[in-house]
């Protein structure tokens, strides 16, 4: 009698079935496809008033600039943003979809969203996704228990700090912040030393570059201010300018007739038969 | 035990670009100054540039401290060629020695990508500027603008929509030498890194330019993007 093994359809999550054959691919000499990764600045601090967050604006796909100013401070909730590095596609889609899960909840409980939700609802998402989902993630916000600053790894781990900083020029700005951070620093000061940090990655990151966007977030108020600094202009533009008038040359005409395949019966009876 | 991949490698890639082009009475040779590993940024003022003859000017982008090497041997051979034949090598006798030189080390490369660029002296070709573009191991050919590194799969299509004729079938492959003037050259080469340098991680900073013609040698720089 032969045993029949049932393998239960699985729910939701990543299927791995097709790992085995991906590998076998990759040993043949397949090159698997590229995926657009932020390769990141983004940075978060704790001031006197709320929370101040910032990021650069390079989007890379491998040594290639894919987006010189794409924007990484996403919404979450009208007092809480979030800034993403890693695969795009994936800080874009948890960020939204935690987002949309935060304004149901505030319709349920008619009460604004909290930090620790946020942070709770993308900790879980990452955990369950075992670090596949390569989003790491620089949360802030203030709500009705204060303000608050925390960091999210892909695996799902979560740190509450009073300055953050990800992305592959976290080191640059995390230089910057340990030498010049101090507490209860006014509006002013933390937006200058969060744009020193964001500057520090964009010119010493090779995977960082572009402009400086920052958003100060405060109790009942916040202010995004997209492109806040613009320091890498095109420094070069050719005053005759260029044309490209010259289109793909023709090498050949040909005209080849179609022949008529369906002899079409003019009157008659066709359809009466 | 199963065979093991060796997992240390001899060579690193510290990104940059070179541009050269060819013109009727001169060249252009030009190279960005950023010296890269990984996603750091080495130094922004190092110089991929060097001038082997009087007439001969080379850059190569790749690995530095082989195209270190590599512009040693041939400043030495060059130096040995002068002592016996008591003049200076040709910009296309120096294309050759370099093919060679590259080519000696065929089983284990120079990781250097090179576009040599210079002034023809010999007969009815002389002072015609010449560009020679190269591979790793030595491959070269002889060329009215060419460019090399990181940046190259950026400029090359751009050079070929301006510089190129439409299409070799109709126009017989002859000296391609544009022609331009070299004020509208240096126009097009910087126009090429500013925008390679839009685009490409590892191009930024500087582009130093040389361009050579009847009266010597003349050095131009240019500031690029700095993130």
């Amino acid at each position: 009698m032969t045993r029949f093994e049932e393998s239960a359809p699985v729910k939701g999550g990543f299927s791995f079935d097709l790992c085995k054959r991906n590998e076998m691919l990759v040993q043949k000499g397949l090159k698997p496809s590229s995926y657009l990764k932020t390769g990141t600045t983004i940075v978060g601090l704790v001031f006197r008033d709320g929370v101040i967050l910032g990021a650069d604006t390079r989007a890379t796909e491998g040594p290639i600039v894919a987006d010189k100013n794409c924007e990484k401070i996403h919404y979450m909730a009208p007092n809480i943003y979030c800034c993403g590095a890693g695969t795009a596609a994936d800080t874009e889609a948890v960020t939204d979809m935690v987002s949309s899960q935060l304004k149901l909840h505030r319709f349920h409980t008619g009460r604004d969203s909290r930090v620790v939700t946020a942070l709770t609802l993308l900790k879980s998402h990452l955990f369950s996704y075992q670090g596949h989902v390569s989003a790491a993630l620089v949360l802030g916000g203030v709500d009705v228990t204060g303000p608050h600053l925390h960091t999210i790894y892909p695996h799902g781990s979560t740190d509450t700090l009073p300055f953050a900083t990800m992305g592959s020029g976290s080191l640059a700005a995390m230089a910057i912040f340990e030498s010049k951070y101090r507490e209860g620093l006014t509006r002013d000061e933390g937006v200058k030393l969060v744009a020193e940090a964001i500057s520090s990655g964009i010119f010493n990151d090779l995977g960082s570059g572009s402009n400086v966007d920052v958003c100060v977030i405060t109790k009942g108020n916040r202010e995004y201010l997209r492109n806040y600094m613009l320091p890498n202009l095109r420094t070069y533009v050719s005053e005759k300018g260029y044309s490209f008038s010259k289109k793909t040359e023709v090498l050949m005409t040909k005209i080849t007739p179609l022949r008529e395949l369906v002899e079409v019966n003019e009157g008659g009876d066709a359809m009466e038969e | 035990m199963p065979k093991q991949q060796a997992n240390w490698s001899p060579y690193d890639n510290n990104g940059g670009t070179c541009v050269a082009i060819a013109g009727a009475d001169y060249c252009v040779i030009a190279a960005d100054t950023r010296m890269s590993t990984g996603y750091s940024i080495l130094t922004r003022d190092y110089s991929k540039i060097i001038q082997l003859a009087d007439k001969s000017v080379m850059a190569s982008s790749g690995f530095q401290a082989d195209v270190r090497a590599l512009q040693k041997v041939l400043a030495a051979r060059h130096l040995l060629y002068q002592h016996q034949h008591n003049k200076q090598m040709s910009c296309p006798a120096m294309a050759q020695l370099l093919s060679n030189t590259l080519y000696f080390k065929r089983f284990f490369p120079y990781y250097s990508f090179n576009v040599l660029g210079g002034l023809d002296s010999e007969g009815k070709c002389k002072g015609k500027g010449c560009v020679f573009t190269y591979d790793a191991v030595g491959s070269y050919e002889r060329v009215g603008y060419s460019a090399q590194g990181s940046g190259a799969t950026l400029i090359t299509p751009f050079l070929d929509n301006q510089l190129k004729s439409p299409s070799p079938l109709l126009l017989p492959a002859k000296d391609a030498v544009t022609p331009l003037s070299e004020i509208e050259a240096i126009d097009l080469v910087k126009t090429c890194f500013a925008s390679a340098t839009e685009r490409d991680i590892y191009t930024g900073d500087k582009v130093e330019m040389l361009v050579l013609n009847a009266s010597g040698i003349r050095q131009e720089f240019m500031e690029l993007r700095k993130d």
